[in-house]
């Protein structure tokens, strides 16, 4: 497989047009991720049942539905974090820019490297923070030494923590509060520059603030970055993503224009969901 | 069934008060038991205790009469009574630190292997022989010593490595058979099994979060594990290493078996050396002087103070590691 390097870079021109468009159903945009069919399996629980999406590209796709609907299980099999799970199998195909992610030519080391993650429990490294931020691109040989330090801040600012650590850098990011790693987690992300970028409830441990903060870098990153965010809160959802996906027991019930799904629902589950009725 | 009597137990109702006592644990015999376990308890640290004591005792006479010198002068000569354990202290140290040197790179590739690697049918059978090694009795190593290790290091290994090391001090001259060499292996052979299991215990208490964080920033399986997972274990594999290399140290019959038993301080581990441990059980039965029999209390003092502070600092470490899994967990 060929690294997309044309999707990662955005010259300012492009990104301007990006910005300045809002989403309209009409105009909905290639998808950079499709999920054609997609069953899995943990053993002989069926966790997954024929998911058929697509992920816009530059956009932020929210995934919501109670609790153990599967929503982490589908984040998941989008970098192939289950190839680890003993037991797991899978049925349906992942397109990444068309490209199968189970493929025989696909090395999942880049796949990864191209999906960046943010779990839905933070676990940092028992480094120093700095360290931890620093992890991706030192594995990865993106960046020089010299910019390693502009580019650890950077990513640390756009995750909202740069105040709160400028000056415990060399400090475990273990000792930090549980708030603190979980956007520590998110800058450890962000410093590898994926292009598609997923997040597990990136703000269950977040004050409003932060929330607040972390919300804002999402609109921010959108111009350049594809971002699948998995919320249990529905304010967040309808306030920050262009699309939304209702998951209710492993099943995809509902996918599209966030403003639509909210307002206009189409399945009387996710009416019944988004209006607090269950989960 | 009528409400719990707590105060005021019916006349005709023993029962209810004894079964509401064993339940609030003061139960006669829960209160003996618990003594007697107390009691037992308490008996090992003070066994420890009387162990130093009496080797303290034994050793005073020799400790007045050569001072601190007993550790660093090499004579050691009962009939003129001079004392000095430095070639055993240096042996120990010395077949330790080979034994280390030879072991540690391979129990880790096995715990590695073993938690990261092999598939995972493959891991019950290989752990448990690894820790079966562990219970042959050390008289049988010393045996396959002396009639396997030594022929097979005199035919094969010994030629090449002069060839090629020879240049050296550390390679230099007659290969004696009964060596330092053959000590150091032995030793590696017995340690193996023991860093391997505690090894294989640290790395199974990474917790998976950690190699899925190193996996998901795009790491290989094996980048993974050396930039995440060893990291996080550190001080458990650490710990491993320093109880094996508390066993080495301690470790008695196979070394007194194939190290040569020879009161000399050489720097080439083809010549024959002599340990702590090894001279205590050669020579006890031979000591006929009291000042001999306190030389070698003495021996036995300072191996016991050696390995007791280093299993401390394996210990310490390695429960530092349990304790840090559990601070990591606390942030949740
Ligand atoms: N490692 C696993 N092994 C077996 N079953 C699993 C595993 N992980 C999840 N499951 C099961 O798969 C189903 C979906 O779980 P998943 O974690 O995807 O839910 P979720 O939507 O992310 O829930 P939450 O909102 O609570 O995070 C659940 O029934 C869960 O019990
Ligand atoms: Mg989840």
């Amino acid at each position: 497989m060929k690294l997309a390097s044309d999707s990662r870079t955005v010259g300012p021109s492009d990104r301007a047009a990006q910005v300045s468009q809002t989403v309209r159903p009409s105009d909905r945009p290639t998808p950079v991720l499709e999920s054609r069919a997609y069953n899995f399996w943990y053993g002989t629980n069926h966790a997954l049942h024929d998911i058929s999406m697509g992920i816009p590209r530059r956009a932020i796709t929210a995934l919501i539905g109670p609790s153990g609907c599967g929503k982490t299980t589908f984040l998941r099999s989008i970098n192939r974090m289950h190839d680890l799970t003993p037991g797991a199998r899978h049925t349906g195909e992942i397109l990444l820019d068309g490209a199968s992610i189970f493929g025989p030519g696909t090395d999942v080391v880049t796949l990864r490297r191209r999906i960046g993650m943010v779990f839905q429990r933070p676990n940092p490294f028992p480094k120093s923070v700095y360290d931890n931020v620093a992890y991706g691109p030192r594995l990865n040989a993106l960046a020089h030494a010299r910019e390693l330090p502009d580019r650890v801040e950077r990513a640390l600012r756009q995750a909202a923590l740069w105040e709160e650590v400028a000056d415990r850098l060399r400090e475990p990011g273990t000792a930090l509060s549980g708030g603190q790693q979980q956007r520590l987690c998110i800058a450890r992300a962000l410093a590898n520059e994926p292009e598609l970028l997923l997040m597990d409830e990136p703000c269950s441990a977040l004050d409003p603030i932060a929330t607040q903060r972390i919300e804002e870098l999402l609109v921010e990153l959108k111009k350049s970055y594809t971002i699948v965010i998995v919320t249990h809160n529905m304010q967040q959802a309808a306030r920050v993503s262009d699309y939304t996906g209702f998951f209710y027991v492993g099943n995809l019930v509902e996918f599209g224009v966030t403003q639509q799904l909210f307002t206009r629902p189409s399945d009387e589950r996710t009416e019944a969901y988004i209006t607090g009725r269950f989960g | 069934m009528s409400s719990f009597p707590i105060e005021g137990v019916p006349p005709g109702r023993p029962s209810a008060e004894t079964r509401w006592r064993s339940l609030v644990g003061n139960d006669r015999s829960d209160r003996v038991y618990r003594n007697v376990l107390t009691g037992l308890a308490l008996a090992l640290p003070a066994l420890i205790l009387i162990i130093l004591g009496v080797l303290f005792m034994g050793a005073l006479p020799a400790l007045k009469r050569f001072g601190p010198s007993f550790i660093w002068t090499s004579t050691w000569d009962p009939v003129a009574e001079v004392y000095g354990a430095a070639p055993m202290i240096f042996g120990t140290l010395a077949s330790s630190f080979l034994a280390l040197l030879i072991a540690v790179p391979l129990a880790l590739s096995v715990a590695i292997f073993l938690t990261e690697f092999s598939p995972r049918w493959l891991r019950q059978p290989v752990g448990f022989v690894i820790e079966l090694l562990a219970a042959i009795p050390s008289v049988v190593y010393g045996t396959w010593g002396i009639f396997v290790l030594i022929p097979f290091l005199r035919a094969h290994v010994v030629p090449p490595l002069k060839a090629v090391l020879g240049w050296t001090p550390f390679f230099h001259g007659v290969f004696y058979g009964n060596s330092l060499l053959a000590g150091g292996i032995i030793l590696a052979i017995m340690i193996v099994p023991y860093i391997a299991a505690v090894s294989r215990e640290v790395l199974l208490a990474v917790p998976g979060s950690q190699r899925e964080a190193a996996l998901a920033m795009g790491a290989t399986r094996w980048e993974a594990v050396r930039s995440a997972v060893l990291p996080y274990g550190r001080a458990g594999l650490i710990g491993a290493v320093i109880l094996g290399l508390g066993r080495a140290l301690g470790e008695t019959m196979a070394v007194t078996m194939v190290i040569g038993n020879r009161h000399d301080i050489g720097v080439s581990v083809f010549q024959p050396a002599y340990t702590m441990a090894a001279a205590i059980a050669n020579e006890f039965s031979e000591a006929t002087t009291h000042l001999y029999l306190s030389a070698l209390f003495e021996v036995g003092l300072i191996l016991f103070v050696l390995t007791v502070v280093v299993n401390a600092i394996a210990r310490i470490l390695i429960w530092r590691v349990a304790r840090g899994q559990a601070v990591g967990s606390q942030a949740l």
